[in-house]
């Protein structure tokens, strides 16, 4: 067969087949992943939802250090027997201000999106501490670090700019200006345990 | 076309439309263009690979059973634009959506349970707690929101309530374990260090050990801490120390220790307060499931109350 044929060009050319096939993979994250960034569902805040405060903010990112993603989920799925256990079904909206969200993927332990509110302060320090303090079954690992390493404000306010200035949250000037004051003399837990109570607080249950 | 996009612009609309459709007019057109079919007669060619000497590549058609597979995905894709939303803001002629789908759930569950959440809802405790099905009910849902603190077995843990036994913080009535369980405690014992003194709390803890009979109180300091207790700890625990349950004050002269019944722990206790808080559940898991979970928790001392008569 003659090199006329356009398969062989295709085939012998290596240059022109990643083009090719970068062409073609990218096809898919054409139409379903870039509209997302222009769409009003996931990038409108729900009602009510403020960016994270200074301490949670500072939670999130030692949950974030710490791995939690990897054994807890942040996404209650619309079926109900998810809603009877966890509430109401989370919504894009409630993400706007997690840049990365903190979805997760698997459920070793149970989803986290809604469980602001739902234990004590007292409940969460103990368990972060030692989980088998307060629940014999549990095999989460304990964090007893959290509670005894200081947590380090040095970088909060520089961080809260990049997401107001880059990113657009509505941080006021008052709120980024008196941000170390928030953290002054907390240890890591005191934050964790903040953005733990703050969690999926926006939506309120549906019963 | 796109009045209500769900998106900034209904550019995005067209945007998803022309790829999604463009790309299975691509894959029509790929097909047809491989398939070419060999006129009768017409002998297969080689491709110009040969190997080993006479293994030869030959332009042989796609076969008809994968190609008859490669349509029906084709018309798959296309019925399912047609029915489902998919392109841009279309709706589907199904109208299905994920959340119409949950709500149709919940209706279905509303229809086979709600009847006997009713039914339940309308029993005053007492009489619940004396149906098996309703405690067994309420114990499946204690599994499920309640465990985390009191434990699987409702024996609660130190800073949190057992629930077996027959001391009550607010009172051991049916309707205020409901009450907890609808509207939340918060406890507010307050730190009497800076009132009381250093001393005034190893005095006050040496007494409250002689409310309910330690060995290990010290009597001299017992009895200097017993001033203090009546000026300060009396007015919610008690004269006696045998507590109040309107105000969450526990009784101090039982061998029951919220916190545990350590020296030390008391001293904190008193020194730092305590401030022991139960969430509010009643918005989250509704009136009737508040009422089954209550007379299960109800349930568990009063067998033990049976259980001691006999």
């Amino acid at each position: 067969m003659a090199s006329n044929n356009a398969h062989e060009k295709v085939e012998k050319n290596i240059g022109l087949m990643i083009i090719l096939v970068i062409l073609l993979v990218s096809i898919g994250g054409l139409v379903q992943i870039v509209p997302l960034f222009f769409m009003q569902s996931t990038t409108k805040p729900v009602d009510g939802l403020k960016p994270y405060p200074a301490l949670e903010l500072a939670g999130r990112d030692i949950y974030v250090r710490e791995g939690c993603y990897l054994c807890h989920s942040q996404m209650i799925r619309p079926f109900r027997a998810e809603t009877e256990r966890y509430g109401h079904y989370s919504v894009a909206g409630e993400f706007v201000y997690d840049r990365p969200f903190q979805w997760g993927s698997k459920r070793t332990g149970p989803d986290l999106h809604r469980v602001g509110g739902r234990y004590s302060d007292a409940w969460h320090k103990t368990h972060l501490i030692n989980p088998r303090d307060v629940v014999p079954e549990s095999v989460m690992p304990g964090y007893p670090w959290l509670a005894s390493d200081d947590l380090d404000a040095s970088t909060i306010v520089a961080k809260m700019r990049t997401l107001k200035d880059t990113f657009g949250h509505p941080y006021t000037e008052d709120e980024i200006k008196n941000a170390p004051e928030a953290l002054k003399g907390k240890k890591e837990i005191d934050a964790v345990i903040a953005y733990l109570q703050g969690l999926g607080t926006a939506i309120k249950p549906r019963k | 076309m796109f009045e209500n996009t769900i998106f900034f612009s209904s550019f995005w609309d067209w945007f998803i439309i022309a790829l999604t459709l463009g790309g299975i007019v691509g894959v029509i057109w790929l097909i047809i263009w491989v398939n070419k079919r060999p006129a009768k007669g017409e002998k297969v060619q080689p491709m110009g690979h040969t190997w080993d000497g006479d293994l030869q590549e030959l332009n042989n058609p796609l076969p008809m059973w994968w190609l008859n597979m490669f349509y029906i995905t084709i018309m798959f894709g296309l019925v399912y634009l047609v029915l489902y939303p998919g392109l841009g803001s279309y709706k589907g002629l199904l109208g299905w959506t994920q959340v119409g789908q949950y709500e149709q759930e919940i209706d279905a569950a509303n229809t086979a349970y709600g009847p006997m959440y009713d039914k339940y809802k309308a029993l005053p405790l007492a009489a619940l707690v004396k149906d098996k099905d309703a405690v067994q009910i309420g114990q499946r849902l204690f599994m499920t929101y309640c465990t985390v603190c009191h434990g699987s077995d409702a024996g609660g843990n130190t800073g949190f309530p057992n629930l077996r036994d027959h001391d009550w913080l607010y009172g051991g009535e049916p309707e205020m374990i409901e009450t907890s369980i609808k509207a939340g405690r918060q406890g507010m014992m307050p730190a009497w260090e800076a009132a009381i003194g250093k001393e005034g709390v190893k005095n006050v803890t040496q007494y409250v050990l002689s409310l309910s009979g330690r060995a290990e109180a010290n009597p001299a300091a017992a009895e200097k801490g017993k001033t203090v207790f009546a000026t300060t700890c009396a007015a919610c625990h008690g004269p006696d120390g045998k507590g109040m349950a309107a105000l969450g004050a526990p009784n101090l002269t039982d061998k029951i220790w919220l916190y545990g019944g350590s020296v030390e722990s008391i001293e904190k206790t008193v020194a730092e307060g305590r401030q022991g808080k139960m969430p509010a559940h009643g918005d989250f898991l509704g009136d009737a499931k508040v009422h089954l979970l209550a007379a299960y928790v109800y349930s568990l001392s009063a067998k033990t109350e049976d259980t001691a008569k006999k």
